[in-house]
């Protein structure tokens, strides 16, 4: 049934190029675990990816509870994790995987780096790796203000007062981050939009470009 | 024309004319430079990739049953002891701003300078290291730069953590969290419903003893003006509230603070007797301030 049913949508869209584009290619032996096991270190990208999929299904249902005020922030999260039915499994499937996707992005990096995997031809993918990494600390910064206690609120203060410190721009970005006078309300909204909104979607577009240089250049070569 | 094709001739839409019609697939990269054991993506290396991701899941799983995330107690600016703490893959960066070069008057090249440069450094790594060799141990001096700078990350972080706790043990401070899990426990072992503490009623300490004869002296004394009528202090420049300052101070060290001061505060004896008081008030108000208990 399902045959025929995709039969169906491939008469009218032609869809059967677009996946066979992304899923036809052979992995080849340097990079597979199964033949040589020292090559668990290529899985550490492929990992990343997932760690940073649950991210963003864990994210999705905490913003389900989640409340941005500054009243309601840390109620909200004390509930989602005290009272709602597999709270505290979604909560801290967020918490621990931010730590483990900053570990498994870290661990990548280095593979990149000592296998020279950087090097002509892919130059540009190793940029982009390093805005998806710049990327990735913002979320940390901004994600944990969310939870509204004493440790998330002092971190931020000096995380900002740190910021205010760049010469020139420093006032800006402080009231870029801040909004007001003291981090506040204006604070928490600002962290929650950029935290949900902005950088992920950044982070889509790149891993996107991500993704599309690896397949079109292929792995790099054995060492 | 699409309404009268045969059954089942596919129909094939061009759409926009000025988008080319696409007669290509994206090429499978060419792996015959190194033959071996290459299998294909689809389905066989993803089923086993399938595996590792279940294993991982399950791994994560298992932590986060163990260890359930923190929370501590709501946000109170006007808290002054709280010691801030950066998520930990930020503390190298932190502990790095507390050096003498890179702080106060050179703070600009703790925040700017050298992390600015070891980030575009890092970022432009293709554009600098240009040979082609890839091997890690024929490029000895980007390696060793790259090896020196974990190095130096792994040192400030734990630098980093290791004040943290000798500060925590040294002000006789448990973390928040710990604090509030262990009253969780405490509650839920006692029967009780889990006390949530909410924004704004967090943990506010009362004013023992309002009657007390040292009451009426505290008023009458220096302190008044810097530690105000409601024993609230005043956070913001630094004064100390002194509501639940018998948890941790006793009537003597009260008297000796009074004596001798203590950091930015400045002796206040010969003040209060210049004054007016009395030894026996000063007592008074000692033991007072030390019935100033949170429980
Ligand atoms: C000039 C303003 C000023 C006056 C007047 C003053 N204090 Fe203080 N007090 C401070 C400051 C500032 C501190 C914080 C000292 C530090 O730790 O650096 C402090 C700290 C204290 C502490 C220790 C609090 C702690 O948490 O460790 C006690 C106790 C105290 N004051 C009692 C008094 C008493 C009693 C009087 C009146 C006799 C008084 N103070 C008058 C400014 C003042
Ligand atoms: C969310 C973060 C990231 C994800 C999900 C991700 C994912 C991946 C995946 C799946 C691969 C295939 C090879 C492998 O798994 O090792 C890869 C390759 C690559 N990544 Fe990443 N990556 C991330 C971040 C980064 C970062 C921070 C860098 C470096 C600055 C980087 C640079 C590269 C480069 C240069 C390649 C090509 C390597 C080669 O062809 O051998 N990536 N990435």
């Amino acid at each position: 049934m399902f045959k025929s049913m995709y039969n169906w949508i491939d008469e009218r869209l032609d869809i059967t190029p677009m996946w066979r584009d992304v899923a036809d290619h052979e992995v080849p032996e340097h990079v597979n675990p199964a033949h040589h096991f020292s090559a668990f270190v290529y899985c550490f990208g492929g990992l990343t990816f997932f760690i940073t999929v649950i991210q963003i299904l864990s994210g999705m249902f905490l913003t389900m509870y989640y409340t941005p005020d500054i009243i309601n922030a840390y109620a909200s999260v004390d509930y989602l994790s005290h009272k709602v039915a597999f709270g505290v499994i979604v909560r801290g499937m967020h918490h621990w995987g931010a730590s483990l996707v900053i570990v498994m992005m870290f661990l990548h990096t280095l593979r990149v780096f000592f296998t020279g995997s950087y090097k002509a031809p892919r130059e540009m993918n190793w940029v982009v790796g390093m805005m998806i990494f710049g990327v990735m600390l913002g979320l940390g910064f901004t994600g944990y203000l969310l939870p509204w206690d004493n440790k998330a609120y002092f971190a931020t203060q000096v995380g900002i007062k740190i910021a205010a410190s760049v010469p020139f721009i420093g006032d800006y970005i402080k009231t870029l981050l801040q909004g007001g006078e003291v981090v506040g309300a204006v604070t928490l909204t600002r962290f929650f939009a950029i935290h949900v909104f902005f950088l992920p979607a950044v982070l889509l577009a790149l891993l996107a470009g991500h993704f599309f240089m690896i397949r079109k250049q292929g792995i790099s070569g054995p060492l | 024309m699409a309404h009268d094709r045969k059954p089942g001739e596919k129909v094939v839409f061009v759409g926009d004319s000025r988008v080319r019609l696409k007669t290509e697939r994206l090429k499978q990269p060419d792996y015959s430079a190194y033959p071996g054991k290459s299998e294909a993506f689809i389905p066989n290396f993803l089923l086993k990739e399938w595996m590792v991701g279940v294993v991982v899941l399950v791994g994560i799983l298992a932590l986060v049953m163990s260890e359930p995330a923190p929370l501590g107690y709501p946000a109170d600016p006007t808290n002054t002891a709280f010691i801030p703490m950066p998520d930990w893959y930020f503390l190298f960066l932190y502990q790095f701003l507390k050096y003498p070069y890179t702080s106060d008057h050179y703070v600009v090249f703790g925040t700017v300078l050298v992390p600015g440069l070891a980030f575009l450094g890092l970022m432009l790594v293709p554009f600098l290291d240009l040979s082609p060799e890839r091997r890690f141990y024929r490029r000895p001096v980007t390696s060793a730069l790259m090896i020196v700078t974990l190095l130096a990350m792994g040192y400030l972080t734990y630098t980093s953590w290791h004040h943290y706790k000798e500060e925590l043990k040294e002000k006789n401070i448990i973390p928040e969290d710990v604090k509030r899990e262990e009253e969780l426990r405490a509650a839920k072992g006692a029967g009780k419903a889990a006390p949530s503490p909410s924004a704004g009623a967090a943990k506010k300490v009362a004013m023992v003893a309002p009657d007390d004869p040292g009451a009426a002296v505290f008023k009458k004394a220096t302190c008044v003006a810097c530690h105000g009528g409601e024993l609230k202090g005043m956070p913001s420049s630094g004064i100390p509230a002194l509501l639940g300052i018998g948890d941790t101070l006793s009537k003597d060290d009260i008297l000796g603070i009074i004596k001798n001061g203590k950091g930015n505060m400045p002796a206040q004896y010969k003040d209060n007797i210049g004054k007016g008081l009395t030894d026996a008030d000063i007592d008074k108000l000692a033991n007072w301030l030390s019935m100033q208990k949170s429980k």
